[in-house]
Protein backbone atom coordinates (compact mmCIF):
# COMPACT_ATOMS: atom_id res chain seq x y z
CA UNK A 1 0.00 0.00 0.00
CA UNK A 2 1.12 3.12 -1.22
CA UNK A 3 -0.65 5.85 0.50
CA UNK A 4 0.55 8.14 3.04
CA UNK A 5 -1.19 9.06 6.54
CA UNK A 6 -0.97 12.58 7.83
CA UNK A 7 -0.88 12.65 11.70
CA UNK A 8 -2.62 15.75 13.14
CA UNK A 9 0.71 16.76 15.14
CA UNK A 10 -0.73 20.08 17.40
CA UNK A 11 -1.05 17.84 20.62
CA UNK A 12 -1.66 14.57 21.71
CA UNK A 13 -0.72 11.58 21.05
CA UNK A 14 0.45 11.46 17.53
CA UNK A 15 3.39 9.71 17.36
CA UNK A 16 1.74 5.90 18.18
CA UNK A 17 -0.80 6.22 15.58
CA UNK A 18 2.00 7.01 13.11
CA UNK A 19 3.64 3.56 14.25
CA UNK A 20 0.44 1.78 14.00
CA UNK A 21 0.19 3.20 10.13
CA UNK A 22 3.56 2.14 9.76
CA UNK A 23 2.92 -0.93 10.89
CA UNK A 24 0.25 -1.73 8.19
CA UNK A 25 2.71 -0.90 5.54
CA UNK A 26 1.53 2.90 5.16
CA UNK A 27 3.17 6.12 4.92
CA UNK A 28 2.88 8.60 7.77
CA UNK A 29 3.62 12.34 8.15
CA UNK A 30 3.03 14.62 11.05
CA UNK A 31 1.25 17.64 9.82
CA UNK A 32 1.03 20.85 12.11
CA UNK A 33 -0.29 23.63 9.21
CA UNK A 34 -1.39 23.33 6.28
CA UNK A 35 1.42 23.24 4.11
CA UNK A 36 1.17 18.98 3.61
CA UNK A 37 -2.79 18.76 3.35
CA UNK A 38 -2.14 18.55 -0.43
CA UNK A 39 0.49 15.30 -0.16
CA UNK A 40 -1.72 13.29 1.99
CA UNK A 41 -4.59 10.64 1.20
CA UNK A 42 -6.23 10.86 4.94
CA UNK A 43 -5.43 12.60 8.13
CA UNK A 44 -5.61 11.39 11.76
CA UNK A 45 -6.96 13.69 14.17
CA UNK A 46 -5.52 11.77 17.38
CA UNK A 47 -6.60 11.85 21.24
CA UNK A 48 -5.42 14.82 22.81
CA UNK A 49 -7.22 17.61 25.42
CA UNK A 50 -9.69 18.38 22.96
CA UNK A 51 -9.37 22.10 23.97
CA UNK A 52 -5.69 22.43 23.48
CA UNK A 53 -6.49 21.08 19.60
CA UNK A 54 -9.17 24.08 19.38
CA UNK A 55 -6.72 26.63 20.75
CA UNK A 56 -3.58 25.22 18.21
CA UNK A 57 -6.08 25.09 15.07
CA UNK A 58 -5.31 28.53 13.57
CA UNK A 59 -8.00 30.27 11.31
CA UNK A 60 -6.49 29.54 8.63
CA UNK A 61 -5.60 25.82 8.98
CA UNK A 62 -8.86 25.01 10.42
CA UNK A 63 -10.69 26.81 7.73
CA UNK A 64 -9.05 24.79 5.41
CA UNK A 65 -9.47 21.48 7.15
CA UNK A 66 -12.92 21.50 7.55
CA UNK A 67 -13.54 22.82 3.87
CA UNK A 68 -11.10 19.76 2.82
CA UNK A 69 -12.66 17.37 4.94
CA UNK A 70 -16.47 18.62 4.30
CA UNK A 71 -15.68 17.73 0.58
CA UNK A 72 -14.87 14.49 0.96
CA UNK A 73 -11.39 14.35 2.54
CA UNK A 74 -10.22 11.28 4.14
CA UNK A 75 -10.43 11.36 7.78
CA UNK A 76 -10.15 9.08 11.42
CA UNK A 77 -10.95 11.07 14.64
CA UNK A 78 -10.23 9.24 17.99
CA UNK A 79 -11.66 10.40 21.24
CA UNK A 80 -10.19 14.08 21.61
CA UNK A 81 -10.30 13.86 17.74
CA UNK A 82 -13.81 12.74 17.82
CA UNK A 83 -15.06 16.05 19.28
CA UNK A 84 -13.50 17.97 17.42
CA UNK A 85 -15.55 16.75 14.41
CA UNK A 86 -18.44 16.36 16.31
CA UNK A 87 -21.64 18.69 15.76
CA UNK A 88 -22.90 19.39 19.63
CA UNK A 89 -20.26 18.68 22.25
CA UNK A 90 -21.74 18.91 26.28
CA UNK A 91 -19.99 18.84 29.47
CA UNK A 92 -18.96 21.74 28.57
CA UNK A 93 -20.54 23.17 25.88
CA UNK A 94 -17.81 23.91 23.14
CA UNK A 95 -17.07 24.70 19.71
CA UNK A 96 -16.48 22.37 17.12
CA UNK A 97 -15.75 21.59 13.54
CA UNK A 98 -19.50 20.58 13.15
CA UNK A 99 -18.69 17.76 10.40
CA UNK A 100 -19.88 14.60 12.45
CA UNK A 101 -23.49 14.31 12.74
CA UNK A 102 -23.68 13.43 16.68
CA UNK A 103 -23.98 14.17 19.75
CA UNK A 104 -21.05 13.99 22.47
CA UNK A 105 -20.62 14.44 25.62
CA UNK A 106 -16.92 14.83 27.21
CA UNK A 107 -15.48 13.01 30.41
CA UNK A 108 -18.65 11.24 30.16
CA UNK A 109 -17.12 8.12 31.80
CA UNK A 110 -15.63 10.01 34.77
CA UNK A 111 -12.00 11.07 35.87
CA UNK A 112 -8.97 9.21 34.86
CA UNK A 113 -9.97 6.91 38.02
CA UNK A 114 -12.63 5.84 35.88
CA UNK A 115 -10.39 4.77 32.89
CA UNK A 116 -11.02 1.36 31.58
CA UNK A 117 -9.67 -1.09 29.34
CA UNK A 118 -12.74 -3.57 27.74
CA UNK A 119 -13.51 -6.56 25.37
CA UNK A 120 -17.03 -6.36 25.88
CA UNK A 121 -17.79 -4.78 22.81
CA UNK A 122 -20.20 -5.97 19.91
CA UNK A 123 -20.13 -5.37 16.11
CA UNK A 124 -22.91 -4.10 14.60
CA UNK A 125 -24.52 -5.88 11.31
CA UNK A 126 -23.34 -3.02 9.38
CA UNK A 127 -19.89 -3.65 11.25
CA UNK A 128 -19.50 -7.07 10.87
CA UNK A 129 -19.85 -6.79 7.13
CA UNK A 130 -16.83 -4.11 6.77
CA UNK A 131 -14.77 -5.92 9.06
CA UNK A 132 -15.29 -9.28 7.33
CA UNK A 133 -13.52 -7.88 4.94
CA UNK A 134 -9.97 -7.28 7.01
CA UNK A 135 -6.82 -8.79 7.84
CA UNK A 136 -6.73 -8.70 11.36
CA UNK A 137 -10.67 -9.63 11.45
CA UNK A 138 -10.52 -12.60 13.90
CA UNK A 139 -8.48 -10.55 16.39
CA UNK A 140 -9.99 -10.24 20.12
CA UNK A 141 -10.62 -6.75 19.77
CA UNK A 142 -10.40 -4.08 22.96
CA UNK A 143 -10.86 -0.41 23.64
CA UNK A 144 -8.64 1.73 25.73
CA UNK A 145 -11.07 4.50 27.47
CA UNK A 146 -9.24 7.08 28.64
CA UNK A 147 -11.34 10.23 30.04
CA UNK A 148 -13.18 9.25 27.06
CA UNK A 149 -16.16 11.11 25.23
CA UNK A 150 -19.71 9.16 25.31
CA UNK A 151 -21.81 9.22 21.89
CA UNK A 152 -24.85 10.42 23.22
CA UNK A 153 -27.18 10.21 20.02
CA UNK A 154 -26.10 9.87 16.19
CA UNK A 155 -27.66 11.57 12.73
CA UNK A 156 -29.92 9.28 10.35
CA UNK A 157 -26.62 9.53 8.03
CA UNK A 158 -24.32 8.46 10.96
CA UNK A 159 -23.52 4.59 10.98
CA UNK A 160 -22.85 2.77 14.42
CA UNK A 161 -20.27 -0.15 13.57
CA UNK A 162 -19.21 -1.03 17.46
CA UNK A 163 -20.93 -0.66 20.51
CA UNK A 164 -19.78 -0.60 24.29
CA UNK A 165 -22.95 -1.33 26.60
CA UNK A 166 -25.40 0.15 23.67
CA UNK A 167 -23.48 2.76 23.08
CA UNK A 168 -21.70 3.79 19.72
CA UNK A 169 -17.75 3.31 20.54
CA UNK A 170 -16.85 3.62 16.34
CA UNK A 171 -19.03 5.32 13.65
CA UNK A 172 -18.94 6.29 10.01
CA UNK A 173 -20.76 9.31 8.11
CA UNK A 174 -18.96 8.99 4.71
CA UNK A 175 -15.26 10.16 4.65
CA UNK A 176 -15.87 10.48 8.64
CA UNK A 177 -14.43 7.43 10.48
CA UNK A 178 -14.44 7.82 14.44
CA UNK A 179 -13.94 6.36 17.59
CA UNK A 180 -14.23 7.21 21.45
CA UNK A 181 -11.50 5.21 22.77
CA UNK A 182 -7.89 4.70 21.43
CA UNK A 183 -6.72 1.71 19.19
CA UNK A 184 -3.53 3.17 19.14
CA UNK A 185 -2.83 2.14 22.48
CA UNK A 186 -3.73 -1.29 21.66
CA UNK A 187 -2.11 -4.24 20.15
CA UNK A 188 -5.69 -5.34 19.89
CA UNK A 189 -7.11 -3.02 17.82
CA UNK A 190 -5.24 -2.94 14.67
CA UNK A 191 -8.17 -3.90 12.68
CA UNK A 192 -9.47 -0.16 13.51
CA UNK A 193 -6.73 1.36 11.93
CA UNK A 194 -6.91 -1.26 9.21
CA UNK A 195 -10.88 -0.26 8.86
CA UNK A 196 -9.55 3.33 8.13
CA UNK A 197 -6.78 2.30 5.23
CA UNK A 198 -8.96 0.03 3.68
CA UNK A 199 -11.39 3.11 3.22
CA UNK A 200 -9.03 5.50 0.86
CA UNK B 1 -22.23 -0.61 35.01
CA UNK B 2 -19.82 -3.18 35.82
CA UNK B 3 -18.28 -5.61 33.54
CA UNK B 4 -16.09 -9.00 34.02
CA UNK B 5 -14.40 -7.94 31.04
CA UNK B 6 -13.26 -4.42 32.45
CA UNK B 7 -10.01 -3.27 33.44
CA UNK B 8 -9.36 -0.55 35.32
CA UNK B 9 -6.50 1.61 36.74
CA UNK B 10 -3.87 -0.57 35.12
CA UNK B 11 -0.23 0.25 34.09
CA UNK B 12 -1.40 0.72 30.53
CA UNK B 13 -3.81 3.24 31.56
CA UNK B 14 -1.67 5.14 33.59
CA UNK B 15 0.77 5.63 31.00
CA UNK B 16 -2.45 5.87 28.72
CA UNK B 17 -3.11 9.48 29.92
CA UNK B 18 0.15 10.51 30.12
CA UNK B 19 0.61 9.88 26.22
CA UNK B 20 -2.24 12.20 25.65
CA UNK B 21 -0.58 14.86 27.42
CA UNK B 22 1.83 14.97 24.86
CA UNK B 23 3.32 17.89 22.36
CA UNK B 24 1.53 20.05 25.62
CA UNK B 25 1.91 22.29 28.63
CA UNK B 26 1.00 21.70 32.36
CA UNK B 27 0.59 24.80 33.90
CA UNK B 28 0.80 25.21 37.94
CA UNK B 29 -2.22 27.21 39.16
CA UNK B 30 -3.40 28.37 42.65
CA UNK B 31 -7.07 29.14 42.26
CA UNK B 32 -10.27 28.69 39.58
CA UNK B 33 -9.42 31.51 38.32
CA UNK B 34 -5.92 30.91 36.99
CA UNK B 35 -7.04 27.24 36.01
CA UNK B 36 -9.76 28.85 33.94
CA UNK B 37 -6.91 31.10 32.47
CA UNK B 38 -4.96 28.02 32.09
CA UNK B 39 -6.89 26.25 30.27
CA UNK B 40 -8.79 28.93 27.60
CA UNK B 41 -5.07 29.40 26.96
CA UNK B 42 -4.33 25.95 25.93
CA UNK B 43 -2.92 24.26 28.41
CA UNK B 44 -3.25 20.28 28.39
CA UNK B 45 -3.58 19.57 32.58
CA UNK B 46 -3.34 21.70 35.22
CA UNK B 47 -1.51 21.26 38.27
CA UNK B 48 -3.19 22.16 41.68
CA UNK B 49 -0.86 23.57 43.93
CA UNK B 50 -1.38 26.28 47.23
CA UNK B 51 1.84 28.65 46.51
CA UNK B 52 4.18 28.65 43.09
CA UNK B 53 7.88 27.24 43.92
CA UNK B 54 8.99 30.41 43.47
CA UNK B 55 6.48 31.95 46.41
CA UNK B 56 7.18 28.46 48.08
CA UNK B 57 11.04 29.68 48.23
CA UNK B 58 10.52 32.98 48.90
CA UNK B 59 8.23 32.46 52.44
CA UNK B 60 10.06 29.57 53.56
CA UNK B 61 8.75 26.90 56.41
CA UNK B 62 7.36 23.49 55.50
CA UNK B 63 5.25 23.16 51.86
CA UNK B 64 2.58 20.86 51.86
CA UNK B 65 -0.28 19.52 49.53
CA UNK B 66 -2.49 22.46 48.76
CA UNK B 67 -5.93 22.60 51.05
CA UNK B 68 -8.94 20.46 49.52
CA UNK B 69 -10.72 23.34 48.79
CA UNK B 70 -8.44 24.57 46.57
CA UNK B 71 -7.92 22.03 44.54
CA UNK B 72 -11.69 21.13 44.98
CA UNK B 73 -12.43 24.51 43.10
CA UNK B 74 -10.09 23.87 40.44
CA UNK B 75 -11.46 20.57 39.54
CA UNK B 76 -14.72 22.00 39.54
CA UNK B 77 -13.70 24.74 36.58
CA UNK B 78 -11.59 22.23 34.80
CA UNK B 79 -12.36 20.18 31.74
CA UNK B 80 -8.97 18.76 31.47
CA UNK B 81 -6.88 16.88 34.23
CA UNK B 82 -5.95 18.16 36.79
CA UNK B 83 -2.69 17.14 39.06
CA UNK B 84 -1.93 17.89 42.25
CA UNK B 85 1.59 17.67 44.33
CA UNK B 86 2.18 15.74 47.37
CA UNK B 87 5.46 15.39 49.68
CA UNK B 88 7.88 13.26 49.00
CA UNK B 89 6.89 9.95 51.02
CA UNK B 90 3.61 11.28 51.88
CA UNK B 91 1.59 8.47 51.47
CA UNK B 92 -1.57 9.93 53.39
CA UNK B 93 -1.88 12.84 51.39
CA UNK B 94 -1.48 10.94 48.11
CA UNK B 95 -4.62 8.66 49.60
CA UNK B 96 -6.49 11.81 50.07
CA UNK B 97 -5.94 13.03 46.56
CA UNK B 98 -6.82 9.72 45.47
CA UNK B 99 -10.09 9.84 47.13
CA UNK B 100 -10.58 13.55 46.02
CA UNK B 101 -10.51 11.90 42.49
CA UNK B 102 -7.43 14.76 40.98
CA UNK B 103 -6.45 12.55 37.92
CA UNK B 104 -2.66 12.73 38.30
CA UNK B 105 -0.36 12.98 41.54
CA UNK B 106 2.95 14.86 41.11
CA UNK B 107 5.19 12.78 44.38
CA UNK B 108 7.00 16.66 44.34
CA UNK B 109 10.55 17.99 45.48
CA UNK B 110 8.72 21.41 45.56
CA UNK B 111 6.96 20.67 48.47
CA UNK B 112 9.03 19.76 51.55
CA UNK B 113 9.85 15.76 51.81
CA UNK B 114 8.07 14.38 54.23
CA UNK B 115 10.49 11.20 54.72
CA UNK B 116 14.04 11.63 53.85
CA UNK B 117 15.01 7.82 52.76
CA UNK B 118 11.78 6.40 50.85
CA UNK B 119 9.73 6.99 47.98
CA UNK B 120 5.74 6.49 47.78
CA UNK B 121 5.23 3.12 46.65
CA UNK B 122 3.03 4.07 43.89
CA UNK B 123 1.67 0.58 42.75
CA UNK B 124 -0.40 0.56 45.91
CA UNK B 125 -2.27 3.30 44.20
CA UNK B 126 -5.20 3.49 41.18
CA UNK B 127 -4.19 7.23 40.25
CA UNK B 128 -0.93 7.47 38.17
CA UNK B 129 2.19 9.30 39.48
CA UNK B 130 4.47 11.31 38.14
CA UNK B 131 7.78 11.92 39.67
CA UNK B 132 10.91 14.44 38.87
CA UNK B 133 14.45 13.21 38.06
CA UNK B 134 18.03 14.77 37.77
CA UNK B 135 19.33 11.79 35.65
CA UNK B 136 18.56 8.01 34.31
CA UNK B 137 18.99 6.30 37.28
CA UNK B 138 16.88 8.13 39.28
CA UNK B 139 14.32 8.32 37.17
CA UNK B 140 14.39 4.22 36.71
CA UNK B 141 13.69 4.41 40.09
CA UNK B 142 10.83 6.33 40.47
CA UNK B 143 9.18 3.91 37.23
CA UNK B 144 10.27 0.48 39.57
CA UNK B 145 8.23 2.08 42.06
CA UNK B 146 5.31 2.91 39.92
CA UNK B 147 5.47 5.92 38.21
CA UNK B 148 4.00 6.48 34.96
CA UNK B 149 5.69 9.64 34.14
CA UNK B 150 8.21 11.41 34.30
CA UNK B 151 10.13 14.84 34.15
CA UNK B 152 12.97 16.50 34.99
CA UNK B 153 13.59 18.30 38.84
CA UNK B 154 15.43 21.16 36.91
CA UNK B 155 15.02 24.16 39.77
CA UNK B 156 11.78 25.11 40.64
CA UNK B 157 10.37 28.61 40.91
CA UNK B 158 14.05 29.23 40.12
CA UNK B 159 13.14 31.12 36.26
CA UNK B 160 15.87 29.60 35.01
CA UNK B 161 16.36 26.77 32.59
CA UNK B 162 19.64 25.76 33.09
CA UNK B 163 19.13 22.89 35.98
CA UNK B 164 16.25 21.39 33.21
CA UNK B 165 18.64 21.27 30.36
CA UNK B 166 21.54 19.80 32.49
CA UNK B 167 18.80 17.24 33.85
CA UNK B 168 17.21 16.28 29.67
CA UNK B 169 20.80 16.13 28.63
CA UNK B 170 21.87 13.62 31.58
CA UNK B 171 18.73 11.55 30.57
CA UNK B 172 18.76 11.65 27.32
CA UNK B 173 22.83 10.95 26.75
CA UNK B 174 22.27 7.94 29.89
CA UNK B 175 19.51 6.08 27.43
CA UNK B 176 21.90 6.50 24.16
CA UNK B 177 24.40 4.84 26.29
CA UNK B 178 22.30 2.24 27.44
CA UNK B 179 20.81 1.52 23.61
CA UNK B 180 24.25 0.96 22.78
CA UNK B 181 25.37 -1.59 25.34
CA UNK B 182 26.20 -5.04 24.82
CA UNK B 183 24.04 -7.16 27.16
CA UNK B 184 26.48 -7.76 29.26
CA UNK B 185 27.15 -4.27 30.78
CA UNK B 186 23.61 -4.21 31.59
CA UNK B 187 23.93 -5.65 34.94
CA UNK B 188 27.35 -3.39 35.81
CA UNK B 189 25.28 -0.79 34.69
CA UNK B 190 22.02 -0.97 36.86
CA UNK B 191 24.91 -1.28 39.75
CA UNK B 192 26.56 2.02 38.85
CA UNK B 193 22.86 3.76 38.66
CA UNK B 194 21.00 2.12 41.28
CA UNK B 195 18.59 0.64 38.87
CA UNK B 196 17.10 -2.35 38.64
CA UNK B 197 18.41 -3.99 35.39
CA UNK B 198 14.87 -5.06 34.54
CA UNK B 199 14.37 -2.01 33.45
CA UNK B 200 17.77 -0.72 32.29
CA UNK B 201 16.94 -4.07 29.81
CA UNK B 202 13.33 -2.26 29.02
CA UNK B 203 15.15 1.19 28.13
CA UNK B 204 17.74 -0.77 25.87
CA UNK B 205 15.33 -2.47 23.90
CA UNK B 206 12.84 0.47 23.39
CA UNK B 207 13.72 3.36 25.69
CA UNK B 208 12.35 5.07 28.87
CA UNK B 209 9.16 3.45 29.32
CA UNK B 210 7.11 6.33 30.46
CA UNK B 211 6.50 9.46 28.69
CA UNK B 212 9.64 11.88 29.66
CA UNK B 213 8.67 15.35 30.15
CA UNK B 214 10.11 18.82 31.21
CA UNK B 215 9.96 20.74 34.48
CA UNK B 216 11.63 23.42 36.66
CA UNK B 217 12.74 26.89 35.65
CA UNK B 218 10.73 27.16 32.43
CA UNK B 219 10.14 31.01 31.70
CA UNK B 220 9.60 31.85 28.12
CA UNK B 221 8.43 29.84 24.91
CA UNK B 222 12.07 30.00 23.81
CA UNK B 223 12.81 27.65 27.14
CA UNK B 224 10.09 25.84 26.03
CA UNK B 225 10.81 24.80 22.50
CA UNK B 226 14.81 24.12 23.97
CA UNK B 227 13.45 21.49 26.15
CA UNK B 228 11.21 19.78 23.39
CA UNK B 229 14.01 20.29 20.67
CA UNK B 230 16.24 18.42 23.94
CA UNK B 231 13.61 15.62 23.59
CA UNK B 232 10.78 16.35 26.18
CA UNK B 233 7.54 15.07 25.02
CA UNK B 234 5.79 18.08 26.81
CA UNK B 235 6.47 20.86 29.21
CA UNK B 236 5.49 21.65 32.93
CA UNK B 237 5.53 25.32 33.69
CA UNK B 238 5.36 26.40 37.18
CA UNK B 239 6.07 30.09 38.59
CA UNK B 240 7.04 30.95 34.61
CA UNK B 241 3.44 31.78 33.85
CA UNK B 242 1.47 33.37 36.85
CA UNK B 243 4.54 35.14 38.22
CA UNK B 244 5.01 36.75 34.12
CA UNK B 245 3.72 40.21 33.69
CA UNK B 246 1.05 39.03 31.03
CA UNK B 247 0.12 35.57 32.14
CA UNK B 248 -2.58 34.58 29.84
CA UNK B 249 -0.21 36.28 27.15
CA UNK B 250 2.49 34.01 27.86
CA UNK B 251 0.28 30.76 29.13
CA UNK B 252 -0.78 30.76 24.77
CA UNK B 253 2.66 31.63 23.74
CA UNK B 254 4.05 29.31 25.37
CA UNK B 255 1.63 26.36 24.33
CA UNK B 256 1.99 27.49 21.09
CA UNK B 257 5.97 27.11 21.26
CA UNK B 258 5.98 23.76 22.46
CA UNK B 259 3.32 22.58 19.42
CA UNK B 260 5.89 24.48 16.82
CA UNK B 261 9.12 23.29 18.55
CA UNK B 262 10.58 23.12 15.69
CA UNK B 263 10.08 25.95 13.89
CA UNK B 264 11.84 29.36 14.24
CA UNK B 265 9.04 31.33 12.46
CA UNK B 266 6.26 29.88 14.94
CA UNK B 267 8.60 30.46 17.76
CA UNK B 268 9.50 34.24 16.83
CA UNK B 269 5.56 34.72 16.82
CA UNK B 270 5.18 33.50 19.56
CA UNK B 271 7.64 35.29 21.51
CA UNK B 272 6.84 38.59 20.02
CA UNK B 273 5.08 41.54 21.99
CA UNK B 274 5.29 39.29 25.42
CA UNK B 275 6.27 41.74 29.03
CA UNK B 276 8.68 40.82 31.14
CA UNK B 277 9.14 37.42 31.98
CA UNK B 278 9.32 36.01 35.87
CA UNK B 279 12.30 37.03 37.46
CA UNK B 280 15.24 34.80 37.31
CA UNK B 281 17.64 33.29 40.41
CA UNK B 282 21.25 32.48 39.49
CA UNK B 283 21.50 28.15 40.20
CA UNK B 284 24.94 29.76 41.59
CA UNK B 285 23.95 31.89 44.56
CA UNK B 286 21.47 29.25 46.10
CA UNK B 287 22.78 27.62 49.20
CA UNK B 288 23.16 23.36 48.80
CA UNK B 289 19.41 23.75 51.34
CA UNK B 290 17.74 26.06 48.65
CA UNK B 291 18.31 23.49 45.89
CA UNK B 292 14.92 21.94 45.60
CA UNK B 293 16.35 19.11 43.06
CA UNK B 294 18.31 17.48 46.16
CA UNK B 295 15.54 16.83 47.77
CA UNK B 296 14.46 12.69 46.71
CA UNK B 297 17.36 10.41 45.50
Amino acid sequence: MNKTIGILALQGNFSLHAKRIEELGAQSVEVRDCSLLESIDGIIIPGGESTTLLKLLDTKFRTTLTEKISKGFPVFATCAGLILLANKVINPEQTSLNLLDIEVERNSYGRQIDSFITKDLSWTKEGEEIKNNLNNNHETLEAVFIRAPKIKSIGKKVISFLTYNDTPVLVKQNNILACSFHPELSKEAYSIHELFLASL
Amino acid sequence: MTNTNENKNTRRLKVGLAEMLKGGVIMDVVNAEEAKIAEDAGAVAVMALERVPSDIRKDGGVARMASIKVIQEIMKVSSIPVMAKVRIGHFAEAQILEELGVDYIDESEVLTPADEEFHIDKYEFKTPFVCGAKNLGEALRRISEGAAMIRTKGEAGSGNIVEAVRHMRKIMSEIRLIKSAGNEELVTIAKNMGAPVEIVSMVKESGLPVPNFAAGGVATPADAALMMQMGAESVFVGSGIFKSEDPAARAHAIVQSVTHYNNPAKLLEASKDLKEAMPGLDIHLLKDEERMQERGW
